[in-house]
């Protein structure tokens, strides 16, 4: 495929970026765009973690040693936001912008003056979401669900609605132009079924941010007319429903989860593919397996409500609606195993996390099939048994794809190697430090300690030490990857155009670095 | 480098060898349902390791078998149709084997019908603290009713100024009281923000919301004092509200309702004596720090923001009338609760006395005291 070595004269040619800060304030180029996208929600990834390190800092032993529980449950608050809208949802569109039109084939973005809008809205919203801080009353502390009408009642809550807004107008914008680029801009000959995974992974994830990020913007706006302008929506006392709040923001939220994972799924399906020198298994099982999955998340939404009083009927549809998960996701592990079998298998990097992320998503996968089962989640609802559950499916799952893909395309995008010594150095740390941070949070959950507790009582301190230590190890472990990061974007060994020796795409077709323009003019997808 | 990966393996192990392992699982507990639900959990998580061993098996095998120094050949398959429908179709039989116990024992769960000979107790969550009403029990005119508070001092939560207590954070002034053999409906609702009533030796965990009513039915087969918490969110407080159950049989049961009623006609002939300004004060600082201190602060300097402070304020100082209709009926769209039910009129008094007598606010304010029989024509002209 060497359709991009053509003379042109356009004038576009003759100009590079502006220079400065100017350059990134400007830009309208996919690959700029993807740039800040990508930095932005490392910074955003640091910002939380030291948030999380706050939050195993004081639970290393009970008692209240560092903070008072409203600091406490606003680090809490803060943690969650950051890193569910602040630094996994922003890296996935930073990878988005930076492989979809390349993986297409397309020159850009469908609309790259909305792109830059889409990517500036962000540090505005998150500037107003944190401003709280230097505030009387501060940061918000109702955790990242905002429950009403323990929200309602809260401080400073209309910046928090007001950054929410804006975030889901940035995100609304990013998935319209996903979309636009996808079903427009492919190259001649590339039919949906022969897409690659991840713009596959990443077209459902677009339709699924367009249903539900309004969703969301309800919730708040409801939560904002109870708290200023008097309305009743959540407030038992004035005949609302605080009940309905927590169906609206679990409409919204399930689907965010999938949200969270599917991009995922499609680097996972890559990496493997590369390093295990083998065509995926199931490529097209892999996309029925997604709109499954995206589908489902529709329709399982109160399984994160089992205990507020739901009838009986209630209870068994959504318990077996979540139990159907499982099979979708069970056929794309499948897959990647039987990727892997019989393959000629290297572990680079980029191979490590993804390894990991299939491993530890699905240990994720098993907790969260156990709280499907309704009489048992009434024992594990809300206690660290969850917390143990989610992050396995976000750190290891979501976080180590995204590490992953870093690994994976960075000598694309740089046009420099990483240092392998030290990348697997960080594999090694983040994957005993992710286990040892979680893996004993299921003990103490199921022994019965809540969550969003800033002090326990005693027979649950062995483990939260333990889990602190884990922390702090991941938290630090994650400074080697940023160093990691600058250091291959200044120096390190050339890449070559196809950097890996069993990568298949168009984006491996350019050179390394990618040059600031590719495929003005469409390649030609054969087979 | 080595020696420090030894350390810290060394510490892991410590903390493995000194971790009590029965605090690794959920608890069997000592209901019928309790058991059950152990039971189906073990059962899953017995299904799921067997899936895991099998799964991760195949790919630990296969990461180590198809390595490229050992196969320098990839194949090449893409797909294969008989597996695929395998792996699809073996996975929804065991989801199928899984949801049938799970849905019969949800099924007994929701059985919420009253029984003969069974006590209904509404539960009611506050910001932070339980209130249980004895719906049979009549002491007076009304249902026998109580608040249960933490009592674990804040000397021991606060960096840790004094050695903590066997059952730190798992203690309260007054238990629930429930007899064995006996079916017990509690009714659980909130006074404010939505709590949760969780009782791990019952399986019972049940959101308290304001404006619903959800109801959990138990019978504990053990005598005992069971210990658990509030898990949801309710703001600042949340991990201080504890819920501890006592069981007790039905002679023990009796006898502790007849000392409520005998407590409850004590305090008739408390609120008519004459109180020195000493014994209102020494029952006050009591209150107030179980009470109030968590939002005003010992010190009743407050928190900028969310709680008022007590010392140096007006109303404190100068206007007990209207301080009495604040502690009495709360203050809607705030946190500040109302006391009416929380406070007998002795308690009441006592600390609206404390508040008007200390932190400096004896010399800038009136001074005066509030007696308990204040309280009981406050309650008089009210109704």
């Amino acid at each position: 495929m060497s359709a991009v070595v053509e003379n042109h004269n356009h004038d576009d040619h003759h100009h590079g970026p502006a220079k400065g800060f100017m350059r990134w304030l400007t830009t309208t180029n996919h690959k700029d765009i993807g740039t800040l996208y990508l930095w932005f929600s490392f910074a955003m990834f640091l910002l939380g973690g030291a948030f999380a390190m706050g939050i195993r800092a004081e639970l290393f032993e009970p008692g209240l040693q560092l903070m008072d529980p409203i600091r406490y449950n606003q680090l809490v608050t803060m943690h969650g936001l950051i890193m569910v809208f602040g630094a996994v949802m922003p890296a996935f569109v930073g990878l988005a912008n930076w492989l979809i039109p390349m993986q297409i084939g397309a020159p850009d973005m469908a609309m790259p003056r909305m792109n830059n809008l889409s990517f500036w809205l962000l540090p505005v919203a998150f500037t107003i979401l944190l401003s709280t801080a230097f505030m009387e009353g501060g940061l918000p502390g109702f955790g990242w669900t905002f429950y009403a009408p323990l929200s309602t009642n809260y401080p400073n809550v209309a910046f928090f609605v007001f950054a929410v807004h804006i975030m889901g107008i940035s995100s609304i914008m990013g998935s319209i132009n996903v979309i636009v680029t996808i079903m427009n801009m492919r190259a001649p000959g590339m039919t949906l079924m022969k897409m690659p995974l991840f713009v596959w992974s990443w077209l459902i994830t677009a339709y699924l941010l367009i249903a539900v990020m309004p969703v969301l913007a309800g919730a708040v706006t409801m939560l904002l007319m109870d708290a200023y302008f008097g309305t009743s929506f959540f407030d038992a006392a004035g005949g609302g429903d605080p009940v309905l709040f927590q169906h609206i923001f679990w409409f919204f939220g399930h689907p965010e989860v999938y949200i969270m994972i599917l991009p995922a799924f499609g680097i996972t399906s890559h990496i493997i593919s590369t390093f295990s020198r083998k065509p995926l298994f199931g490529h097209a099982s892999m996309v029925y397996a997604m709109v499954s999955i995206a589908v489902l998340s529709f329709v399982v939404w109160a399984h994160h409500m089992f205990t507020v009083g739901m009838p009986l009927a209630a209870e068994l549809f959504f318990m077996w609606a979540t139990m159907i998960i499982a099979i979708p996701t069970g056929v794309k592990v499948f897959n990647w195993c039987a990727t892997m079998f019989k393959g000629s298998i290297t572990y680079e990097t980029p191979m490590l996390f993804a390894v990991a992320f299939v491993v530890l998503f699905t240990i994720g996968g098993f907790s969260g099939l156990m709280l499907a089962i309704t009489p048992a989640d009434f024992q594990y609802h809300d206690t660290y048994f969850v917390v143990a559950h989610f992050h396995y499916v976000l750190v290891p799952g979501s976080i180590f794809s995204i590490m992953a893909a870093v690994y994976y395309w960075l000598p694309k995008w740089t046009g420099n190697m990483y240092d392998e010594k030290m990348g697997r150095l960080h594999f090694w740390l983040s994957f005993v430090g992710v286990n040892v941070t979680f893996f004993p949070q299921h003990f103490v959950g199921l022994a019965g300690m809540p969550r969003r507790y800033a002090d326990y009582s005693l027979q649950f301190a062995e483990w939260n030490a333990v889990s602190s230590v884990g922390a702090f190890l991941f938290g630090l472990s994650q400074l080697l990857f940023l160093y990691i990061v600058v250091k291959t974007v200044f120096a390190g060994k050339k890449a070559t155009p196809q950097v890996w020796d069993g990568a298949e795409g168009l984006e491996w077709t350019v050179d390394s670095p990618a040059p600031y323009h590719t495929f003005e003019t469409p390649p030609k997808v054969n087979g | 480098m080595k020696n420090k990966l030894g350390l810290f393996i060394l510490y892991l192990l410590s903390s493995f060898a000194s971790a009590d392992w029965l605090d690794v699982n959920m608890p069997v507990g000592v209901t019928d349902i309790s058991q059950e639900v152990f039971t189906l959990h073990m059962a899953i998580f017995f299904v799921v390791v067997a899936i895991g061993v099998l799964v991760f098996g195949f790919l630990f095998w296969s990461m180590w078998r198809y390595q490229k120094s050992k196969n320098d050949k990839p194949a090449d398959f893409k797909e294969n149709h008989k597996l695929e429908i395998l792996w699809t179709v073996i996975p929804t039989l065991i989801l199928v084997a899984m949801a049938i116990p799970a849905s019969m024992t949800l099924k007994t769960i929701y059985d919420h019908e009253a029984e003969e000979g069974g006590i209904d107790i509404q539960v009611i969550g506050w910001q932070w603290k339980w209130q249980y009403k004895y719906l049979d029990e009549q002491v007076g005119n009304k249902p026998l009713s109580f608040f249960s508070n933490l009592t674990t001092p804040p000397d021991q939560y606060e960096f840790n100024r004094v050695e903590k207590s066997e059952n730190y954070l798992l203690e309260v002034d007054e238990p629930i009281v429930i007899p064995v053999d006996t079916s017990v409906r509690f009714l659980i609702t909130s006074n404010d923000v939505i709590h949760s009533w969780y009782m791990p030796d019952f399986a019972v965990k049940q959101d308290a919301i304001p404006g619903f009513i959800n109801v959990a039915k138990t019978r504990v087969n053990e005598p005992g004092i069971y210990r658990g918490n509030c898990t949801e969110l309710c703001g600042e407080r949340h991990a201080y509200m504890p819920i501890v159950v006592k069981a007790v049989t039905r002679d023990e049961y009796d006898a502790w309702l007849q000392t409520k009623r005998d407590a409850a006609e004590e305090l008739a002939y408390l609120t008519e004596k004459e109180w020195t300004v000493d014994e209102l004060m020494s029952i006050g600082e009591e209150i107030y720090a179980t009470r109030c201190a968590a939002c005003h602060q010992a010190d009743g300097s407050g928190i900028a923001g969310f709680y008022p402070a007590l010392a140096g304020s007006d109303i404190v100082m100068n206007d007990k009338a209207r301080q009495t209709e604040i502690l009495m009926e709360g203050i809607r769209g705030s946190q500040m609760q109302s006391f009416a039910e929380q406070l007998n009129e002795v308690e009441m008094a006592s600390v609206i006395t404390f508040t008007k007598l200390s932190w400096g606010n004896e010399r800038s304010g009136d001074g005066e005291i509030v007696l308990p029989k204040d309280i009981v024509e406050y309650k008089e002209n009210d109704t």
